[in-house]
């Protein structure tokens, strides 16, 4: 039984995971532009949380105000910075992305010290749910559904709205797109926004979940990577599915010994990508 | 009749490569213009500098009065300017009815919407759900016009639509051509095929190395004049 | 616009003789320099010495790290899995094998490479930016495998340099600071002579459109591989050189993405795609240090600024900015015509027997 409930956990742990890596991979897939600083940005996410709460909000309501900020924060860092190297080759996104991560991580060390520290959502956070002897987590589940409903409105916006259609031709070929009247700029501005406001929401359930420090970031950006090669690319449900493996493997593992919990995830994932580079349930473009 | 497009003495580079040399034309309200020319004349460095896709270093051009040079190509869709460019360019991961939607992604009214564009290409209608780029190159070319149709342009530019395709579709094309034209918008086409651009043109420009070579009205052409003007003999 | 043109420099047509060629005036800075780094141990005190070849090394690491990204087009933040293995793998040989501990360093390299080789066969499969992030998952696992490990290699409290235990102090330090001379003239000479040669040629291809070279026949695919081996080899060897300094080595340390962060800072300073630029970058990067190294996260947050900085408004670096301003160069990796051919006509050069390869 108790493999039955570190199978559990892994799976739910795999929604976390989903929605590090659906974030990350929106925007390679919008604008082939991987962010070194994602994880970072998860980390930053819950630090803002802290701050929110210290207006005496539940941790999930600080969500209102994360979520626009982190938008925000997305569309600035796209049009401000990331739009003027457009075109210019795969460098300079690549160092500037890595600049912001070294720069987030230290401004929050300097703001908040290298202490741990925790979003406490009260007895959400040790509530749990018995099915005859297997145990499930609630707020764990409660993760792993918000996964599952932040994916599909991900597929009905693509699908079912204008800007969604305006995403993916964006995606095909820019100059095209505007010569149907798109300012592709404008999109990879909104895009990145998209991005981080899916972080925002990764970063407060990391923060409810797990201690967090300054320098988690970039772990935090290997998993989202993980996710995505495992599930494979242009996928969104693939990345659902690379998320849950990768969450399998990860607690598996560290049953196995505690050491191993980041290990068996990098093992999983260099596997697949020997096997299957294209990852489990590849759509389309090549990493 | 009023000028809708002045073009006056571009000149464009591709990097250090000068592409086009001081061309400049003009196009009335309601006409149909072809360019001819061999490739690498710069035919199509033309019209993509018109629909805004480039900009040229030098020179000026005038939509409607307005100047141009310089607005991006998304701007200038929204004032009425709307390309099918040369390749198709139809978006693989939308299906064919969201091609044809995107084109109206502005909302710009006028007379076509989805099922004039429909009644104009059955086709399209039947393959709806269709991927983009799940067709033959025939039907995406008819793709690609009634995507271009769907932001209701004052101005269409066509760049090279009988390219690879059998004489019978690019002579179904070329009726579409005339009845977008009856409707009352301005076409600016680009055509290998130098007797269809003839005769579908009300005026003609021949580009030659970068430089207008030939300006005319189709009737008061000679062959041999054309010829020398392609070639550069 | 030219040197002669600038006032300063008015008369450097004059100073440097008119035969002169790149190439020669190169073989004269680079011995001047080499003498003069050699005489150090004659006058300096240990701190100098060290103080070099932290220098040296720092230099050597942004020039494998260039070689990588700016010649072969691949960024890589993971190149501190060959600064974790050589080090390991220097002490490795030297402690417990017993091997001659100055030709341990060079011999870690070649681990490096050894692990080089897989890696590569699975980070290639990857593209731009998520081949930056496979290459840093491939340094966690050799961080994690050695952290855990409780044996041989210790695990995170680390292990330390017995070997140079037998020598005497000072004979240590000449050595160590030569071994370093060795290692930074080898690192430049390892990118001058590769990208002076048809490797090169095709890598400088390859960078500029991959499709397009493959078109002509280049083995992309290999080449990529051969830098990617190569620059392992030679941040392994390196990476011997550091611990070979510091004796004491830990994963976390060992394998800490810092080393990265450092590599693309004084590349991007100083200007990537060229071998005068991380000189001057390593420079830039050390006199900064020296301003810095009290200010904690400051420093940090400055790197990143100064990064992300750089590559808005200044992404051909300080050599860039000189390059294209002076029309300076030390290194001549460019590929050029030979004088009499720029104005040459066609009867005069089929006179003359047509092109010939530089020199």
């Amino acid at each position: 039984m108790q493999l039955v409930n570190t199978i559990v956990q892994g799976i739910l742990l795999g929604g976390l995971y989903a929605l590090f890596g659906t974030g990350l991979s929106l925007i390679f897939g919008v604008m082939r532009l991987v962010n070194l600083a994602h994880g970072d940005f998860i980390v930053l996410a819950a630090y803002l949380s802290l701050m929110a709460m210290a207006f005496g909000l539940h941790p999930l309501l600080t969500l209102l105000i994360v979520i626009p900020i982190m938008f925000i924060l997305g569309v600035v860092l796209q049009r401000g910075i990331l739009n003027k190297v457009l075109g210019e080759g795969l460098m300079p996104p690549l160092v500037i992305t890595f600049g912001l991560s070294i720069l987030v991580q230290n401004v929050l060390q300097l703001g908040f010290s290298a202490d741990s520290q925790d979003l406490d959502a009260g007895a959400l956070e040790t509530a749990s749910m018995k099915f005859s002897e297997v145990t499930i987590g609630t707020f764990p589940l409660i993760t792993f559904i918000t996964a599952v409903v932040i994916l599909v409105a991900l597929q009905l916006f693509f699908n079912r709205t204008k800007l969604g259609q305006a995403f993916r031709a964006t995606s095909d070929d820019p100059g095209t797109a505007e010569l149907m009247g798109i300012n592709s700029r404008q999109i990879y501005g909104w895009a990145m926004g998209l991005s981080l406001a899916i972080v925002a929401i990764a970063g407060v359930l990391l923060g409810i979940r797990t201690n967090f420090s300054p320098t988690i970031g970039p772990a935090r950006l290997i998993f989202a990577f993980e996710a995505v090669i495992i599930g494979g690319l242009g996928s969104i449900w693939g990345t659902l599915a690379g998320g849950v493996i990768l969450g399998l493997a990860q607690t598996i593992g560290a049953a196995l010994d505690p050491t191993w919990f980041q290990l068996a995830g990098h093992i999983v994932t260099l596997i697949v990508l020997a096997v299957k580079p294209s990852g489990l349930f590849a759509r389309t473009r090549d990493a | 009749m009023t000028k809708v497009l002045t073009v006056e003495n571009i000149e464009v580079f591709y990097g250090e490569f000068q592409a086009l040399f001081g061309v400049s034309l003009e196009v009335e309200q309601g006409e149909t213009v072809t360019i001819i020319g061999a490739n690498g004349a710069g035919k199509t460095t033309l019209l993509r500098s018109i629909c805004g896709a480039l900009t040229p270093a030098r020179g000026q051009i005038t939509y409607r009065g307005q100047a141009i040079l310089g607005q991006p190509a998304y701007a200038l869709n929204r004032k009425g300017i709307a390309m099918v460019p040369e390749g198709r360019k139809i978006f693989p991961s939308l299906s064919v009815e969201e091609n044809l939607k995107i084109g109206a992604y502005n909302n710009q009214q006028g007379i076509w919407d989805l099922s004039k564009v429909y009644d104009l290409f059955p086709i399209l209608k039947e393959r709806a759900k269709y991927g983009g780029t799940d067709m033959s190159g025939g039907q995406q070319q008819m793709l690609a016009i009634a995507r271009a149709l769907m932001s209701n342009p004052n101005l269409i530019l066509m760049d090279e639509i009988s390219l690879g395709l059998a004489p019978i579709i690019v002579k179904a094309l070329y009726e579409v051509v005339e009845r977008i034209s009856q409707a009352g918008t301005t076409v600016i086409l680009v055509e290998q095929d130098v007797s269809r651009g003839l005769n579908s043109a009300d005026h003609v420009y021949c580009l030659l190395e970068g430089k207008v070579s030939l300006a005319g009205k189709p009737n008061e052409i000679s062959p041999e004049q054309v010829s020398r003007a392609y070639f550069g003999v | 616009m030219l040197a002669s043109q600038v006032p300063m420099f008015k008369h450097i047509n004059s100073l440097t003789p008119p035969s002169l060629s790149p190439e020669r005036r190169l073989a004269i800075v680079a011995a001047f320099v080499l003498i003069s780094a050699l005489t150090v141990p004659l006058w300096a005190g240990s701190g100098t010495m060290r103080t070099l070849v932290e220098f040296i090394y720092l230099l050597a690491l942004a020039q494998m790290w260039n070689l990588l990204a700016g010649y072969a087009g691949m960024v890589s933040i993971g190149q501190q899995a060959w600064i974790g293995l050589g080090g390991y793998a220097m002490i490795v040989l030297a402690d417990d094998l017993g091997i001659n501990v100055f030709v341990a360093v060079f011999l870690a390299g070649l681990v490096a490479v050894l692990f080089a080789l897989p890696t590569a066969v699975l980070v290639f499969r990857l593209r731009a930016g998520y081949f930056a992030i496979g290459t840093w998952v491939i340094a966690e696992v050799f961080r994690l495998l050695i952290a855990s490990s409780t044996t041989w290699l210790q695990g995170e409290s680390g292990r330390t340099l017995a070997a140079l235990g037998e020598i005497a102090r000072s004979t240590r330090e000449i050595w160590t600071y030569l071994i370093a001379i060795i290692i930074g003239f080898g690192s430049i000479a390892l990118v001058y002579y590769l990208m002076r040669s048809k490797p090169g040629l095709g890598l400088t291809a390859t960078r500029d459109s991959e499709g397009a070279a493959a078109s002509v026949g280049i083995d992309t695919y290999r080449l990529k591989l051969m830098v990617f081996l190569l620059c392992a080899f030679g941040t392994g060897v390196i990476g011997a050189l550091i611990y070979l300094t510091v004796l004491n080595i830990r994963p976390s340390a060992a394998f800490s993405v810092q080393w990265t962060a450092f590599m693309i800072f004084i590349v991007v300073i100083g200007g990537i795609g060229t071998i005068e630029g991380p000189i001057i970058g390593a420079v830039i990067f050390f006199i900064i240090r020296e301003y810095l190294s009290n200010f904690g996260e400051w420093s940090f947050i400055f790197l990143g600024v100064t990064a992300v900085v750089m590559m808005l408004f200044m992404p051909q670096g300080v050599w860039g900015l000189l390059h294209r301003r002076f029309d300076l160069e030390l290194f001549p990796v460019r590929r050029r015509l030979p004088a009499h051919l720029l104005t040459a006509t066609p009867a005069a050069l089929e006179q003359s027997g047509g092109i010939k390869e530089p020199a």
